[in-house]
């Protein structure tokens, strides 16, 4: 029986209808979503996704071209455990990014920022035995979006992540602390929950800084395992 | 806690999408699905991104201009529901996917009994039913409005 999504769904996640991002007025479902027992279908086995193509190289953003693109050079590591606190092991993570100026290489982006013929901005890797990754890249700049007067997305990089369940599918943003846009961002803060919107803000971690080369940032995931399929509040 | 979903934004085509990442048939006899995603007013979507897996398949297309996808699948054979493909939604302006399911129209027998459809509110069973076009399978989403597909709380 469909169920109000308010009944069902945990204040970490972002609603559908944001209305301070505009985009979500025309596109959130307006009828309640039908829920289903997480034996039927939350934990089902997620996609197999071994047909995206992850080469050699794929991890490291700033050796894609003939040259260095410009920016400040950075390395993004963390682990991917799932809810229930095992690594997820060999799992995809996808990454793609605006270049140091806020430019994206997606010809829809009118952005009248300059393009780095050194810098395309979309990595790939599998996450190791103990679910770690590691990708090098260059810090991305801020941009504007046109949402409401003035608007500037703050500085992120996306992160698309399969796990090994039908609902652990994640696809999502993480941004960089002290980011002045952060409080100002419609996106991140329809996250009802300050944990939650905590959670998508990486940690400077010198222990990840390389002397002499980049800055290092830690940010972890954590995917919905079994104890984070929806059960009956 | 769960890492919290953020939008796929508009700025992914250059990233997402992989080359054949439409066709998890792979030269086996498949179906073609095609179909379009609309938002509430009745206006394509162009900048979203589909995902159809079941299985060992998984594939994945970026809306055209139009709001236009297609696949090419084996329909699969699960053993205690009817024959259907999972499908996922992402899109700018979703701030979390969406999740729903195709269901095939020449098996109307076992659609009857499949426990998930049968959740659904009858009149809006339709929404996860492909249409047969003459060689290809029609299924549009819709993600508001009229005729809205059902879609499944996450």
């Amino acid at each position: 029986m469909p169920v109000k999504v308010s009944d069902w769904q945990s204040d970490s996640e972002p609603p559908y209808l944001h209305p301070d991002y505009r985009s979500t007025v025309r596109r959130a479902p307006a009828r309640e979503l039908v829920r289903l027992p997480p034996e039927w279908f939350h934990e089902l086995p997620g996609p197999v996704f071994g047909r995206v193509p992850v080469l050699p190289g794929d991890a490291d953003l700033t050796q894609q071209h003939d040259g260095q693109p410009l920016g400040e050079r950075i390395v993004v590591s963390g682990r991917v455990v799932d809810s229930d606190g095992h690594p997820v092991r060999h799992t995809l993570v996808e990454v793609w990014q605006a270049n140091a100026a806020g430019r994206y290489v997606d010809p829809e982006d009118d952005h009248p920022a300059p393009l780095d013929p050194n810098f395309t901005g979309a990595g790939r890797c599998l996450t190791d035995g103990e679910g770690r990754y590691r990708f090098v890249t260059i810090k991305p700049g801020a941009y504007p979006w046109r949402n409401h007067e003035n608007a500037w997305r703050p500085a992120h990089i996306h992160f698309s992540l399969f796990g090994p369940f039908l609902a652990s599918r994640l696809v999502t943003q993480m941004y960089f602390p002290g980011d002045p846009l952060i409080p100002l961002d419609p996106i991140l803060q329809s996250i009802p929950d300050q944990r939650g919107r905590d959670l998508l803000v990486a940690a400077f971690d010198p222990a990840l800084t390389e002397p002499e080369w980049a800055l290092g940032y830690r940010w972890d995931i954590t995917l919905r395992g079994r104890s984070a399929t929806p059960r009956e509040r | 806690m769960p890492t919290p979903s953020q939008t796929v934004g508009p700025f992914f085509g250059f990233a997402l999408p992989f080359a054949g990442g439409q066709d998890a048939a792979g030269g086996r006899p498949a179906v073609r699905i095609e179909g379009q995603l609309l938002d509430g007013a009745g206006e394509p979507v162009p900048d979203g991104l589909v995902e159809m897996w079941g299985g060992e398949q998984f594939a994945r297309c970026r809306t055209d201009a139009e709001g236009a996808f297609n696949f090419t699948i084996v329909k699969p054979a699960p053993a205690d529901e009817a024959p259907h493909v999972n499908v996922t939604v992402f899109a700018r302006g979703l701030l979390r996917q969406l999740a729903t399911r195709m269901y095939f129209p020449d098996e109307e027998a076992a659609n009857a009994n499949d426990r998930v459809l049968n959740r659904i509110d009858p009149p809006r069973r339709h929404t996860l039913v492909a249409h047969s076009e003459g060689a290809v399978l029609r299924f549009d989403i819709r993600l508001q409005g009229e005729s809205e597909t059902v879609f499944f709380a996450l």
